[in-house]
């Protein structure tokens, strides 16, 4: 069978058996939250609470600034211990509230759990879909975070005729999309259908790449009888789920640089995204819980986790049983596009979709040649860059030149660098590049 | 640069800290180049085979004289030897193998160290050279000594020896056409590793489908020449035909691991269509038109001078600047 697929793109070996037979398990409330405020693409959000303030699960702790922003949730009920700089994944310290448990003192009652009202899928208006899933503070799954209700809230005038949700995770290792597909299909559908309902979109397509047959047949009879949805099977390669070339693959159609998906009438939703906004409407669940797999040959039990957002990654790794002895290097997210942790404190958040252990054996780095000139790079990337080229270029700080070749608008899926012989890292040349370009942009 | 480990306390694992991806492909420098090493075995066993055991004294010499120049200019200008990834040791045995048979040693061993001196250290080693080492050693060899590199030695079996010369020179000056079973078994007479089809082949094919060599420029030499020698042959009754032209020669022994070779070719795709079907068009022109029975050394090299420039103009649409 021929699967669609984009021109360009690699094949890491996929690594998905770790961890893809392991149903979701629910991890137990954690010892400490941190919440940062950043936890979405936009401005992090205001607080609301003081240090000292109890505060219940679920209710909102910090408040969405501006348009592009998302309120924030405690996930337990407990003490604000305090607001200040704390670890993030992104490798930066960042604002957050620390909030522990409290035992409920003699004669007093700690605050019940709250949630919002349920509203009825099936008659829910789209100004409240917008409104609840903004309440809810959801924020895309997919790895930007970018908060969900502004995706919903599409500038006038743009033509919008399909809702494509990216089932691909085409990222090595993870599995948390496909469990999610396997376990939840009506689930997904259902939040499916209340963005099509948002948008005014009458297609639905769920992108699914061929390594995941369980997942594909689950979708498949969920949307049957359903004839404006349908399932598309993809071909497994990386970056497949990238919304340029997941847009490619399903409809043959080309975000231009520079545009995004709606300026080809498309929005792309994460499979984990449906879920919360399903979750959100039908049950009033706020964004508490991030869905995530932890996985690799560093650590003893690979699982597929629901965690509390903010839960530090050193007790998500102690409750899949630590690493293991040649554990060498903690990436949050998948291991081409992740960030590598310098600190086991930084908490999970809403967009979280991964903790990937690898070994010592994995890491390991060959040796950097110079380069061989083989193309490889350029017949890898999927947006038909130069990388070696653009790598030299910022390497020489010939930034002009780097500009007028388009650096950025790479955006760093680690295709070329994968796939470099002379072990070149390109990504981390053409970071440094697409930083001087946006500078001497600003300064001009 | 890439790399720093910092000690998780609480743990007290270290941990290692680079940019993404975090993942790399199984494929090195070293491991590519020992590769085409290794796909060029079956050319030094033909060599054997048609002309003897004394073969593999030239092809030692070069490989020995290339690897050793390369270390010592490394060693005399305090940049670390890199021999051992094994691009000197392909230049060698590319020399090596496209020297008649009894060449002498002497002069194989000066061909060897020019090509790594002036053909790649001067422009600063692997990755920066503009031209195949290899054929510029060849091309000093053809200067230096035009008698002794043209003078064949014919293959021990061969069954019809027409003149002590390669194909393309019986056509050129005799006006013989060599049937096609002799040059693809390589019973002919011709540089060490070229003569045979069916080993040049199953090294070819060995890089193209590991990934190793880039299909697109066997593929547009020899589209290249159908046409071309195609075209040259339906005007020009007293040319030979394409098919000859493919398997006379060194032209598939070019095609899979002359004109592959990654640093002194093109890197984008159209380019490398562009280059294969250049070196085509000027290898007929010198073969039919020149004063040379082969010219597949000179087009590599003359198109090799063209590579800065077409990779310029050939960088690949932006995704999305096809279609609004």
């Amino acid at each position: 069978m021929i699967f669609k697929t984009f021109p360009g793109g690699v094949h890491p070996p996929e690594e998905k058996e770790l961890s893809e037979h392991c149903a979701f398990e629910r991890m137990p409330a954690p010892s400490i939250v941190i919440l940062p405020l950043s936890q979405h693409l936009g401005k992090q959000a205001r607080p609301l609470v003081e240090k000292r303030a109890v505060v219940a699960e679920g209710q909102v702790v910090a408040e969405a600034d501006g348009f592009i922003s998302a309120p924030v949730h405690s996930p337990i009920t407990g003490t604000v211990k305090s607001i200040g700089r704390e670890s993030h994944s992104s490798g930066y310290a960042r604002e957050a509230l620390v909030i522990v448990p409290t035992e409920a003192k003699e004669g007093e009652t700690l605050p019940e759990p709250q949630r919002l009202p349920a509203l009825d899928p099936a008659i829910i208006s789209v100004a409240d879909i917008r409104a609840r899933v903004k309440e809810a503070g959801i924020v895309g799954q997919g790895g930007a975070a970018f908060p969900t209700f502004v995706k919903l809230t599409p500038p006038e005038g743009k033509q919008i005729d399909t809702v494509i949700l990216n089932g691909c995770e085409c990222e090595p290792y993870l599995t948390r999309d496909d469990r999610f597909m396997i376990e939840r299909p009506d689930a997904i559908i259902s939040g499916l259908q209340l963005i099509m309902r948002a948008l005014g979109v009458s297609k639905g397509v769920v992108g699914i790449e061929s390594n995941k047959p369980q997942a594909i047949a689950s979708m498949e009879s969920a949307v049957a009888g359903q004839p404006d949805l349908s399932v598309c099977a993809l071909q497994t390669k990386y970056p497949q789920g990238a919304e340029k070339m997941l847009i490619k693959a399903v409809n043959g159609r080309e975000v231009p640089p520079g545009k995004l998906p709606l300026d080809v009438g498309v929005v792309i939703q994460n499979i984990g995204t449906a879920i919360a906004i399903h979750d959100a409407i039908a049950h009033g669940e706020p964004s508490i819980t991030a869905a995530l797999t932890v996985t690799g040959r560093g650590i003893r039990n690979p699982k597929n986790l629901i965690v509390p957002v903010g839960t530090p990654l050193s007790e998500v790794i102690a409750y899949c049983g630590g690493l293991t002895e040649d554990a060498a290097k903690v990436v949050v997210g998948g291991p081409m596009m992740g960030v590598a942790q310098h600190d086991l404190d930084a908490p999970v958040m809403k967009a979280t979709s991964g903790i990937v252990i690898l070994t010592q054996d994995e890491v390991r780095r060959q040796e950097e040649t110079a380069c061989l000139r083989c193309g490889k790079c350029i017949d890898a990337c999927p947006l038909h860059l130069l990388p070696t080229r653009l790598a030299r270029l910022a390497q020489l700080g010939m930034i002009e030149e780097a500009e007028r070749l388009n650096i950025t608008t790479c955006m760093e899926c680690g295709s070329c660098a994968f796939i470099c012989p002379a072990n070149i890292p390109l990504v981390q040349w053409l970071r440094l590049g697409k930083q001087r370009v946006v500078h001497m942009q600003r300064n001009r | 640069m890439s790399s720093v480990t910092v000690t998780e306390a609480p743990t007290g694992q270290e941990l290692l800290l680079s940019t993404s991806p975090h993942l790399h492909s199984r494929w090195t420098t070293k491991q590519l180049m020992w590769f085409v090493v290794l796909a060029l075995v079956p050319c030094v066993i033909s060599s054997v085979v048609y002309f003897g055991f004394y073969q593999l004294v030239i092809i030692t010499t070069a490989v020995v004289f290339a690897a050793g120049t390369e270390a010592l200019i490394q060693y005399l200008t305090k940049k670390p030897v890199t021999i051992s990834d094994g691009s000197a040791v392909i230049t060698g045995l590319l020399l090596g193998l496209i020297v008649p048979p009894y060449f002498s040693p002497a002069f194989t061993a000066l061909g060897a160290v020019f090509a790594i001196a002036v053909g790649k250290m001067v422009f600063g080693g692997l990755g920066y050279n503009i031209f195949n080492p290899a054929l510029v050693g060849r091309a000093f060899l053809q200067a230096a000594f035009p008698v002794a590199i043209t003078t064949w030695t014919i293959p021990q079996f061969a069954v019809d020896a027409v003149s002590k010369a390669t194909p393309l020179a019986a056509f050129k000056f005799d006006n013989v056409v060599t049937p096609l079973t002799p040059l693809v078994v390589g019973n002919v007479g011709g540089s060490l590793g070229e003569t045979s089809a069916i080993a040049v082949l199953i090294g070819g094919i060995f890089l193209l489908v590991t990934g190793v060599a880039n299909w697109r420029i066997p593929a547009a030499m020899i589209v290249g020449m159908l046409l071309f020698g195609g075209v040259l042959w339906l005007l020009d009754p007293a040319a030979p035909d394409p098919v000859f032209h493919i398997f006379a020669g060194s032209f598939l022994f070019a095609a899979m691991f002359m004109a592959s070779d990654y640093v002194s070719s093109p890197v984008t795709g159209t380019g490398m269509w562009i280059y294969g079907l250049g070196i085509s068009l000027v290898t007929v022109l010198i073969r039919v038109y020149g004063g040379l029975p082969e010219g597949v050394m000179y087009s590599i090299l003359f198109m090799n001078a063209f590579v800065p420039l077409i990779n310029r103009y050939t960088q690949p649409k932006l995704f999305g600047e096809g279609k609004a």
